[in-house]
């Protein structure tokens, strides 16, 4: 199967680094000797693009003859507009005193006070932060793309949990449906649903329906089958079983689907205005295309709040245990809550009060300008050194190579790593992204990729090791980690900004440390699932830490380990390319440029589609290392 | 119940399942008569249920007893077809299970059928009067009238003022005895019970056996009890089918299985019973030599042959035998310590035979 599994039948031994290191050397044998021949330049008028251009001027030009559109795409942009501006003029309509108490009183049903507590202090903060109207605008589009992902996604789910044959159809495009960076979503919403809220909703809602019907299937599929073969031992109907057991039974793993489903949804919501559609996004990427730390904060964290309470309040229901005895006074006391906001509407001026706004523009400003002043040093060495020392090396050598040697070496590698056909299925994803006209900026890409990758799995790794060693660090880590992972991707731009300001290294810090947190976890819960006895036997034996890592944790913890890796790509390249807001430039500035100029679209949208064959490239030459369970496995077969 | 004494409650024909891609196949041609092992080496196919045959009189309580994977609870779950079995034919009170329509077959679940389950089966969102009144929810009872017999059964099972706890708030003895109030709420004719109470505790186990024989005795319903456990089939069953590999090796009463074991296997398997305890004077008795007195005390040859130990050991006189007001033979001392002293194994198992 593999070069090495070869090498051993045939009675050599040879060690496991040797096939990639001889993959290296014989790529940089044939740079030395090619280099600069065969690379394939950007061209920003490339014919590719232009044809590409030229479709959507006749889309646009012939979108209200074509039937497809007339009577169907169409109504959708209308129908999922009209839901938006409903939900709109319903958030809006409540005044804001209204919607604080319709949010405390949802969050006193699905977890008390505290989360009641926390959802009116949430939403008020909105208002404190100056952005109460891009708030509910955000909240609308959110809540437009949530609903319509459950009413397709729930009952799917449910289908697929009960249809083994629906799950094995489905999987294939969810996998591909959630390693699709957002970015690449964007350019085809805008040739069907033009630009706005609704084009907006529905990229949003693609990219949030995975968890919905993935978790959904799980969750029906979890039901002990012995109480459903006891509702049927007792002759109930299919539709019976199906409302009596599987919902109840699953219905808290159901609320852990809608909780996914929203938060996908938020951090996708950001994404959207870059298309046109409404909210607080719109403050942030006027405040990145600005370089203003100030503009955007307010927008950021107002972001982040509505993420913190969306996500306590729902966890918080689908904790509560399945037949908790509701007190009697729950709903009318939630009731009086939102009855007491709607109330106080009528008392309370219209729009949130301007004396009760923290100004933050002028004060965030400030604190940026020190920041730069007087870490400047620090900030440029690290920037300086990664940019010198890793990234334009690589960069040079990946542009000025042959494209013909780097697909070959891409080949090999994923040959060794995960088998002949993965490897042809990367091979074709990277012909393609050349057929493109987009190899330049793939390769920029590729590196800032690489680069960040390899960040992201050292930190992971030491980080995860020290909290599965450590109970205490672990105790000190886990909330940063699970604040972290609520946070919508967008957010880990701003401080990245403010620090390094917009460059290629502003792109990759800003990946690092949006995909170091679930890295960091997979590692942690990788040694930590190594089984006690195991680790008990080597510490009987005398091992000494260190030697319990190396020679028991570490290995036993191996797929752990390369599962995260292969998280931590597919995040990275998500990150990266939306890095391109800070200065990343390559296929992500491409997809941005081909929003903001017509005629440029052509561009941006062959961009979007190399962003999705890289990342199917590095998913294939990175998912067969976790199916390889072990050395020893690997030399049997 | 309307059933006859002399009709059959459940009637089981030539009952095969195969699992596996190509069971249909397997099932036409003679691959179905190869070993396990063979079968699935050939065919990738597994077979659960070999050929199996058996009747069960209306109120019998027939136990049907292997170890796991002998295809025990497949058995049970092809009568209600919970498995569709791959060929043979199934008969509940006369009517043609297999044949049912899915309404008819639905019919037949609801009303005269239930089962019992080894992990219990409770629906831990309802509170334990609502897990009883499943059944009758089912078919559409309406609340009132399901939470007044729900209550009756449990009182009946001895769960009085549960009613509105939760399933995980109950012990696993008291959650079986509300698997049991559920299958017993909906009034059927015949209850399944797949190794019910294999997952308790040996002395709660020992208390529901008692239970399952006392409710026996009252409500009269016929049962087919599913075990790998032989103390406990001896215990319940009228009749006992062992089953081995997916077929039955034997069939017949406690004390012809371990009087007269019919293989090797059976043999193994009741080796450790002490026989004295399950065995009657009827296997033992012989007719009186001449010149015998023959007016020592009278026993029924039902009796346990450790219970003829006192009355034996009180007189020295051979002990008369009476079979249904009939004298079936004589015992004496001598012939109950051969037996005890297990002399007369090969003896007696040729005897039984003919």
């Amino acid at each position: 199967m593999s070069a090495t599994a070869v090498g051993t039948r045939s009675g050599l031994r040879v060690p496991g680094w040797a096939a990639p290191a001889g993959i290296a050397v014989l790529f940089v044998a044939g740079y030395l000797v090619f280099r600069g021949a065969g690379t394939l330049p950007h061209d920003d008028d490339a014919p590719q693009f232009l044809a590409i251009t030229d479709l959507r001027e006749w889309v646009d030009d012939n979108k209200n003859a074509s039937p497809v559109f007339l009577y169907f795409i169409n109504y959708i942009r209308l129908f999922v507009g009209a839901i938006f501006v409903a939900l709109q003029s319903a958030l809006h309509g409540l005044g804001w005193p209204g919607l604080i108490g319709l949010m405390a009183g949802l969050g006193w049903l699905a977890g008390g006070w505290r989360i009641g507590l926390l959802g009116a202090a949430g939403f008020a903060s909105f208002g404190v932060l100056g952005v109460w109207e891009s708030s509910v605008d955000t909240l609308a589009l959110v809540g437009t793309a949530v609903l319509l992902s459950l009413v397709i996604g729930l009952p799917l789910g449910v289908w697929a949990g009960r249809s083994p044959r629906l799950r094995r159809a489905l999987n294939p495009v969810l996998d591909i449906m959630q390693i699709m960076p957002t970015f690449a979503y964007l350019a085809p919403m805008v040739l069907f649903f033009q630009i706005g809220a609704p084009a907006g909703a529905i990229a949003t809602m693609i990219y949030a329906i995975p968890p919905a019907i993935r978790i959904t299937a799980l969750a029906i599929e979890q039901v002990s089958p012995v109480a459903v073969e006891a509702s049927a031992s007792l002759g109930a109907t299919s539709w019976q079983t199906l409302r009596k057991v599987h919902l109840p039974l699953a219905r808290s793993t159901m609320t852990l689907a809608v909780n996914q489903t929203i938060m996908m949804a938020l951090s996708m919501v950001v994404i959207a205005n870059l298309i046109s559609a409404p909210g607080l996004g719109s403050d942030i990427i006027r405040g990145l295309s600005r370089q203003n730390v100030g503009i955007m904060l307010p927008a950021g964290l107002a972001i982040v709040v509505m993420a913190v309470v969306l996500d306590r309040t729902t966890m918080a229901a689908a904790h509560r245990r399945a037949h908790e005895r509701t007190a009697r006074w729950r709903w009318p006391v939630a009731a009086g809550l939102v009855a007491g906001g709607v109330a106080l509407t009528y008392a309370l001026p219209p729009a949130f009060p301007g004396q009760w706004v923290l100004p933050m523009g002028g004060p965030v400003n400030d604190a940026v300008r020190w920041a730069e002043v007087n870490w400047y040093d620090a900030t440029e060495a690290i920037k300086n050194v990664t940019s010198e020392a890793l990234l334009n090396p690589l960069q040079g050598l990946l542009t000025s190579a042959p494209w013909w040697l780097v697909a070959a070496a891409v080949l090999l590698l994923a040959w060794w790593s995960s088998g002949i056909r993965p490897a042809l299925t990367a091979l074709g994803c990277l012909l393609a992204i050349a057929l493109l006209g987009l190899w330049e900026h793939s390769m920029v890409t590729l590196t800032m990729v690489v680069v960040a990758v390899l960040a992201v799995l050292v930190i992971g790794l030491v980080l995860g090791v020290a909290a599965a060693r450590s109970a205490r660090y672990s105790a000190v880590q886990r909330p940063l980690l699970d604040a972290a992972q609520t946070m919508p991707s967008f957010v880990y731009l701003l401080p990245a900004l403010a620090l390094f300001g917009p460059t290629k290294f502003t792109a990759i810090f800003a990946s690092v440390i949006y995909a170091a947190p679930p890295v960091i976890r997979l590692v942690e819960q990788g040694i930590r699932a190594v089984p006690h006895p195991v680790v008990e036997a080597a510490l009987s034996a005398g091992s000494t830490p260190g030697q319990l890592l190396r020679k028991v944790q570490l290995p036993m913890a191996r797929q752990a380990i390369l599962l995260a890796a292969n998280q931590g790509i597919v995040l990275t390249l998500a990150m990266v390319v939306l890095g391109a807001l800070v200065g990343g430039g390559a296929l992500g500035y491409d997809v941005v440029s081909g929003f903001s100029q017509r005629t440029d679209f052509g561009m941006g949208f062959a961009a979007g589609v190399a962003i999705v064959l890289l990342g199917i490239m590095l998913d294939r030459i990175t998912q067969g290392a976790d199916r390889r369970s072990s050395p020893h496995q690997r030399n049997s077969v | 119940m309307g059933v006859s004494p002399d009709s059959t409650a459940i009637e089981v024909e030539g009952l095969w399942k195969i699992f596996g891609p190509t069971a249909e196949k397997v099932l036409r041609c003679d691959d179905r008569f190869l070993e396990p092992a063979a079968l699935r080496e050939k065919t990738g196919c597994t077979a659960a249920v070999r050929d199996v045959s058996f009747t069960v009189r209306p109120g019998e309580v027939f136990v049907v007893m292997g170890l796991s994977g002998s295809g025990k609870s497949t058995l049970v779950r092809c009568l209600t077809r919970l498995i569709e079995p791959s060929a043979g034919v199934i008969r509940i009170g006369g009517e043609d299970v297999g044949q049912a329509s899915p309404a008819r077959l639905r019919d037949l679940r609801r009303h005269r059928v239930s089962m019992v389950f080894q992990h219990f089966g409770l629906l831990p969102h309802r509170r334990v009067i609502d897990n009883v009144g499943y059944g009758l929810e089912i078919q559409g009872v309406g609340r009132a009238a399901r939470h007044a017999r729900a209550g009756e059964i449990l009182s009946l099972v001895g769960l009085d003022g549960h009613a509105d706890a939760y399933p995980d708030q109950l012990s696993g003895g008291m959650q079986q005895r509300v698997g049991l109030a559920r299958a017993l709420a909906v009034d059927p004719e015949v209850m399944l019970f797949d190794e019910p109470f294999s997952a308790l505790d040996p002395l709660i186990r020992r208390d529901m056996q008692a239970e399952v024989i006392r409710l026996h005795r009252e409500v009269g319903k016929t049962m087919v009890f599913i075990t790998h456990d032989l103390s406990e089939a001896l215990k319940l069953g009228e009749r006992i089918a062992i089953m081995r590999a997916g077929s039955i090796v034997q069939l017949g009463t406690p004390e012809e299985l371990v009087g007269a074991p019919a293989d090797d296997y059976v043999a193994d398997f009741v080796r450790d019973v002490p026989r004295s305890h399950v065995l009657t004077l009827r296997w033992i008795c012989r007719p009186p030599e001449p010149g015998e007195p023959l007016d020592g005390p009278e026993l029924p040859a039902s009796t346990v042959i450790k219970d003829a130990v006192a009355v034996a050991s009180a007189t020295s006189r051979p002990i008369r035998v009476v079979d249904e007001g009939e004298p079936a033979g004589v015992v004496d001392r001598v012939d109950l310590l051969t037996f005890l002293s297990g002399q007369d194994t090969d003896q007696q198992a040729v005897q039984a035979t003919t």
